[in-house]
């Protein structure tokens, strides 16, 4: 470990560091712009300047930008040297030129980095007194606004959207002063990411559309540590409350998980939260003739659970917390998971993989740090958004490390690695039935059904493997593939092989396995990542129950006859003519759920239940990764957790364990000894009763405003600000003001740091794990010394069948997520339901672009209109998934056109 | 003679009214002193003000701190009201309007006056606080102290008229007022007199600007309130005993009655009190307790035996 | 001694000094321009709202009385959707003034704002705002701000450029 003097003081820094890093890892406060941890350094700010000197003896030194200048033993600097700090001072004093007079009406005011490095470097007063440039701004789509005036040419955004997320519609243009960073026209980014734009601008070009809605200062906000609930990758969030709605979500670094970014799903997909659909209030829908109006609901609900007769369906969007509490209250033998047949027999089927085989999940950021990655049936920008992005990463590594090793570059260099690698890239093979955005970066991109898909996949674990039997009747092309696939898997260190829920096919996920058994057994130290499609369907399963079918069963039969049904849609579930059959057998339907769907309207009982900004619990990601979330704010009317719910029923029934339940604390640790399998879970955050120097941990800053005026238009008097009794948090700004726990950090603030750029000051390096370690705690790990049982089955070939289609399962980023979707902004770019066949079925069909195909499933017509796509199977149909309106609930399947 | 307890009642009545009236008059005063006008709006002159505090002190929320003595804190302001009205015993008005004119009168006078050390001792103690606790201990080494060369100071006087008859020291001022011959027993006196009564300049124990109100800071509403006239008690107290013992009593010019000459004597005395409240400031407590004992005492002491050795020779001459 | 009696003297010849009090509800004391009392919400010399609703009075007041929301009009100009003051707490500290970048938040020169209703001391925007442009005529905000709105386009501001042509290639 080389040592630096700084300021003529010994420190030991990581050797292939920069400067920079090294600097700010020590805790010292140096400013910078261009640089960002994940981004590397360019040296176009010039903001980082220090004085280096030669040895002990040289007092003159000189000036070097310290992200561009890699530590070396004995190496000699200084930061507080005055040419340094009046250089530094100046090239802020020239940024400031142009900089407009705009701080007061900018969202980026009270978490600007330029503002804090203004501050940091002492430019308090403008010498300039000439006239400043201005520019036009674009409309840039419903999730960022455009302020260009405010731009300090520091090139992060362009780095970020090209470069490292792979956009292609943002850009620098025009020359010299006069550079514009935006699109080419007018029109909403494309990119997936383009929300991270807002925090990784280092001024106010580039905010929060949403936030500005609503908007609200930093400081304003009450915020807690949460998960995004938008799919099943367990992205960390912070998400931000003021008067009573939410407001923002913004990213939580975890450097095992999402680290600097989230995708806009995650991002923007929080304002069902806000919606007016939600039910805020408990309702009970009456028999004719039932007298009993004006009791407590909760006892409308026990006289309505009859033993025996009654069934619990769980949710793969409901907290651990929840299902759990479910599950106990109706007794393990009565409940469901509420879950479509097809995700269940996949989920469980990865679930088996991961904890009984010998490789292992991979984190996203060890899933970014890979050297070959294989996708079986996934487009993941659109599924998994935030594993894409770790895959663009995967893919630079193995040209990166040659620039490295090759021309003794460090990895940090942005520019010049990135002139070095030029267009080459490493291995990666997708496998899908449609195109997907990754293609572009892929060695090779086949484009088959999902059968196929899987036959491709068990031959390359063939011919990594002599265990796993010769796939029979390949064609050349796919023979050709797996080759080519098996080739680069063989030479990787450790490999990704990626597959999930989006083909729906079982094959392809054994297909998967076996290829990451067969590297492992070749001693390649492989990686498995399955997605799973919404935030916790791994802790469901792994929790366990029967099958949905099996509850329809059991109504249809008249076994059943209340059903409770925790946080599900289940018109979701099936399709509306099954689910309109069940729902009319149910003689009573207790629904617990956030918004009015079309299982509310069906329901006798409607209970509020808090979303996740509401509400404390816990979801398991797909690696295996539980997680806790915490409550943002206290929810008007009745809304409360629906584990606090079940909780209030069962003590009214007398339920002899969960009656003794009251807090979050007691039912983890009652779920822990229930279910081993989840052991560790009680640890995630601090107990209800942690103390740092006696206090809680404050949800908001200690700058939080209007305490005292905020409620006063009802009344003069201030309500006892309510109390958490659940967690170490407090809901007010009193309490510990130092650093917390890494899994309850409810905001990243350090002093003279107001921006998110503070979260330097948490982690134990630049870009390296929190203090104290990344949160979360993984309950899955491999089986090391497991005998590989592998799956011997290939799937028969895809043949298309005449007058019949194979309905595949298209996922939108924009629109499959039930949730997400009542985000103005992400109904807007939500496509229109559609069917997509390719030009020759369409032929065949007798159908162009825009006309309606009729078809039929299970006796039921349906019509949609028609969208060509040339690089789809023949003899499928694309049809998306999740979309409200979308009717047709299943697939994959063979419909009769 | 008068039935005694029309005099009882007599003096009870002037005494709490006086007491009450002193605190519209120790504001006004001040604020005049001050270049203000002081409570003028309530009634003439401001005068109902006193009712208006009254009023106030009754409806304040009496309130026992919870982790207060509560026998002894309710106690404490108790005493400090009886033992200043009990010295009023002795003290005589005019010939023949005094409550008890005993032949110790003077001895009376300080055994009561050193009771008023328990009233500052047991409040502090009992309010449990530290502030509390700090003034008590100020109030109860100061009163010690000061009482000390008080009683020595009165020695001269004693001396002089040979009986501790207040009565009969009154008529052995005849001729000439004390205040000539026991001048340094005066100044003495008067001193000491402060100190007892813990007024300003000399209001350690209560020091707001150090001890937020020393003693009664626990204090509300009524048992504030009898500390409050248990002050302006003590205030009336020794401002009649100076007049008793160095100015003559009720001894005046005969055309107005003894009594009323009593009355302007004493009224004077109390407008220097208020006076000295509205021009000094505040000594250091070691400051207090270091020219009592050093500067005070030896000075007591040189004056009763310059006075007794002066009688001596008188008196063999 | 002789400075405490003449202090004393000095002290009792006040008596006879003139008062300085002013006989407040039948004389009014004379408020100096600065002086820090009742907050109102100015206007701009165009008759327009000053506040931008930038929530630095709310963060600056110690006892956090302010609470506002901050809002646009469909040409991006800013305004506080709510304004209130909770007049119950304030201690007149003036900080929201010395905080405030648009010369919107002033105190005036008046303290008879006593109610009998606590409730009543909780101002609304509609109470704040006055027809005025208070102690700073001739600021407007928008005119310096970079910021584009109605009848101010990019570049039209003070000590601004037009637009940048960014097609030109001309240096």
């Amino acid at each position: 470990m080389p040592i630096i003097h700084i300021d003529n003081k010994p420190y030991e820094v990581k050797d292939g560091k920069n400067l920079l890093e090294a600097v700010l890892s020590l805790g010292f406060n140096l400013p910078y712009f261009c640089w960002h941890p994940a981004l590397g350094s360019v040296g176009a700010c010039r903001q980082c300047a220090v004085k280096a000197f030669r040895d002990e003896q040289d007092t003159k030194g000189r000036l070097v930008m310290a992200c561009m200048e890699p530590v070396r033993d004995n190496m000699r600097i200084s930061i507080a040297d005055s040419d340094a700090a009046g250089f530094r001072k100046h090239v802020i004093g020239w940024l400031m030129t142009n900089h407009p007079h705009d701080c007061a009406v900018c969202d980026e005011g009270g978490s600007c980095h330029l503002q804090d490095m203004t501050v940091m470097t002492g430019h308090n007063y403008r010498d300039y007194h000439f006239t400043k440039r201005t520019y036009n701004n674009q409309y840039l789509g419903p999730f960022l606004n455009h302020e260009m005036n405010r731009c300090i040419q520091c090139y992060r955004c362009v780095r970020f959207y090209k470069d490292f997320a792979g956009g292609k519609d943002l850009d620098v243009f025009a020359a010299h002063n006069h550079v514009y960073f935006g699109r080419q026209q007018d029109g909403t980014l494309e990119s997936e990411f383009s929300g991270n734009l807002a925090e990784i601008c280092p001024t106010g070009v580039f905010t929060d559309k949403t936030l500005k809605q609503h908007y609200t200062r930093k400081w304003d906000l009450t915020t807690a540590p949460s998960i995004c609930q938008g799919c099943g990758l367990g992205c960390n969030i912070i998400a931000g409350e003021r008067y009573g709605s939410l407001r923002q979500i913004t990213n939580r670094y975890n450097g095992d998980v999402n680290g600097y970014f989230l995708c806009d799903r995650g991002r923007y997909g929080y304002e069902f939260v806000n919606s007016k659909e939600r039910i805020t209030e408990p309702l009970v829908r009456h028999y004719p003739g039932d007298a009993a109006n004006g009791q407590p609901v909760l006892h409308h609900v026990r006289n309505r659970m009859k033993a025996g007769k009654v069934i619990g369906i769980g949710s793969p969007r409901a907290s651990l917390e929840s299902n759990y509490a479910l599950k106990e209250l109706v007794g393990a033998e009565h409940f469901y998971l509420g879950i479509s047949e097809n995700d269940h027999e996949l989920v469980s089927l990865m679930l088996k993989i991961l904890q009984q085989g010998p490789v292992r999940a991979a984190t996203m950021q060890e899933a970014a740090a890979a050297d070959a990655v294989l996708i079986l049936g996934e487009d993941l920008t659109n599924t998994a958004p935030m594993l894409a992005l770790s895959v663009r990463q995967a893919v630079r590594r193995i040209p990166v490390q040659e620039v490295v090793s090759s021309i003794h570059m460090p990895a940090w260099q942005d520019a010049a690695v990135r002139e070095a690698v030029q267009e080459s890239k490493g291995p990666l093979f997708i496998l899908n039935v449609l195109e997907t955005k990754l293609d572009e970066l892929a060695a090779g991109a086949y484009h088959t059904a999902p059968d196929n898909i899987a036959r491709i996949g068990f031959a390359v674990s063939h011919l990594l493997s002599g265990q796993v039997p010769e796939v029979t009747g390949m064609s050349d092309e796919g023979k050709a593939a797996a080759q080519k696939i098996a080739a680069a898997l063989k030479a990787a260190k450790n490999p990704l092989i990626i597959a999930g829920y989006s083909s729906c096919n079982e094959a392809v996920i054994k297909a998967a396995a076996n290829v990451a058994w067969a590297l492992k057994e070749q001693g390649i130290d492989a990686m498995l990542s399955f997605t799973v499609p919404e935030c916790n369907s791994m802790g469901l399963e792994m929790l366990g129950g029967h099958r949905l079918d099996s509850a329809i069963d059991e109504v249809m039969n008249g076994n059943a006859a209340t059903v409770i049904i925790l946080e599900n849609d289940l018109y979701r579930r099936m399709d509306q003519h099954t689910a309109n059959h069940f729902f009319d057998r149910c003689k009573d339907v207790i629904l617990l759920d956030h918004l009015f769907n079309a299982t509310a309207e069906r329901a006798n009982i409607l209970l509020p239940a808090a979303t996740f900004a509401e509400a404390d619990g816990t979801l398991v990601s797909n690696e295996g990764r539980a997680q806790r979330f915490l409550q943002v704010f206290t929810a008007a009317g009745s809304m409360q957790e629906s584990w606090r719910w079940l909780l209030q029923i069962a003590t009214l029934n007398g339920h002899p364990v969960l009656q003794h339940l009251a807090h979050l604390d007691d039912i983890v640790v009652a779920i822990q000894q229930r279910y081993p399998v989840f052991t560790g879970i009680e640890s995630l955050t601090p107990p209800a009763d942690f103390r740092m120097a006696g206090q809680k941990i404050p949800r908001e800053t200690h700058r939080y405003s209007g305490r005292t005026a905020m409620q006063a238009n009802l009344h003069v008097s201030e309500p006892k600000p309510p109390e958490d009794e659940d967690t170490a948090l407090s809901f007010t700004m009193e309490g510990y003001r130092g650093e917390p726990p890494s899994s309850v950090i409810p905001f990243f603030w350090a002093p003279g740091w107001n921006s998110v750029q503070s979260v330097n000051k948490y982690q134990v390096e630049t870009g390296g794990p929190l203090h104290g370690g990344n949160p979360g705690k993984r309950l899955i790990e491999p089986k090391v010394n497991a005998q590989t049982k592998f799956y011997m089955e290939a799937p028969q070939p895809f043949l298309p069948l005449s007058g019949h289609l194979l309905l595949v399962p298209v996922y939108h980023i924009f629109g499959s997520e039930e949730l997400s979707v009542h985000t103005p902004g992400i109904a807007e770019r939500m496509p229109a339901p559609y069917i997509m066949l390719h030009s020759e079925d369409a032929r065949r069909f007798q159908v162009t672009e825009g006309h309606l195909l009729y078809f039929t499933d299970k006796g039921h017509q349906y019509a949609l209109p028609v969208i060509i796509n040339d690089k789809l199977q023949k003899g499928a149909a694309g049809i998306p998934v999740g979309l409200p309106h979308m009717q047709v609930a299943e697939a994959p399947q063979l419909v009769k056109i | 003679m008068t039935n005694p307890w029309w005099i009882i009642g007599g003096v009870l009545f002037v005494l709490l009214n006086a007491a009450a009236g002193l605190i519209w008059l120790e504001r006004r005063m001040l604020a005049l002193w001050q270049d203000r006008y002081g409570p003028n709006r309530a009634g003439p002159f401001g005068i109902l003000i006193v009712l208006a505090d009254t009023l106030k002190l009754f409806f304040k929320e009496d309130w026992i701190p919870p982790f207060a003595d509560k026998v002894v804190f309710v106690f404490a302001p108790a005493v400090v009201a009886a033992s200043v009205l009990m010295s009023f015993v002795i003290v005589p008005f005019a010939p023949g309007i005094v409550v008890s004119d005993m032949n110790i009168g003077i001895l009376f006078f300080l055994a009561m006056s050193s009771l008023g050390v328990y009233s500052i001792v047991l409040g502090g103690w009992a309010s449990n606080n530290k502030y509390a606790l700090l003034g008590a201990m100020r109030g109860a080494s100061q009163m010690i102290s000061y009482e000390v060369f008080m009683g020595l100071a009165l020695m001269g006087v004693v001396v002089m008229s040979g009986s501790f008859n207040l009565s009969v020291i009154v008529e052995a001022q005849k001729n000439v007022w004390f205040i000539f011959p026991q001048l340094i027993g005066f100044v003495i006196f008067l001193i000491a007199g402060i100190a007892e009564t813990h007024r300003l300049p000399f209001d350690i124990p209560e020091a707001e600007s150090e001890l937020v109100a020393g003693f009664h800071s626990e204090y509300s509403g009524m048992k504030f309130g009898m500390f409050f006239i248990g002050e302006y008690l003590g205030i009336t107290l020794i401002s009649a005993m100076v007049v008793v013992l160095y100015f003559g009593g009720w001894l005046g010019p005969s055309f107005l009655p003894p009594v009323i000459w009593f009355v302007i004597k004493t009224f004077a005395f109390i407008m220097l009190f208020i006076l000295l409240r509205a021009s000094m400031p505040r000594p250091r407590y070691d400051q207090l307790m270091e020219y009592g004992w050093k500067v005070l005492f030896p000075l007591s002491l040189l004056n009763l035996m310059v006075t007794a050795a002066i009688k001596l020779w008188l008196s063999t001459h | 001694m002789f400075s405490l009696l003449r202090s004393m003297w000095l002290i009792f010849l006040h008596m006879f000094h003139k008062r300085d009090t002013y006989q407040y509800p039948e004389q009014k004391a004379p408020l100096p321009a600065r002086w820090r009392g009742r907050i109102a919400l100015t206007r701009d010399p165009d008759g327009e709202e000053r506040c931008v609703g930038c929530y630095l009075c709310a963060a600056a007041c110690p006892v956090d009385c302010i609470s506002l929301q901050a809002t646009e009009d469909e040409h991006g100009r800013r305004y506080p959707e709510f304004f209130r003051i909770n007049f119950s707490r304030c201690i007149f500290c003036g900080f929201c003034e010395e905080a405030c970048p648009t010369y919107a938040i002033q105190l005036l020169p008046d303290f008879e704002m006593a109610e009998y209703n606590r409730q009543n001391l909780v101002y609304e925007k509609h109470d704040l705002l006055i027809n005025s442009q208070g102690k700073y005529p001739g600021y407007n905000y928008y005119k310096i701000a970079g910021l584009a709105i109605h009848n101010k386009d990019k570049g039209d501001a003070q000590h601004e450029e037009p637009p940048v042509d960014i097609k030109s290639l001309l240096p």
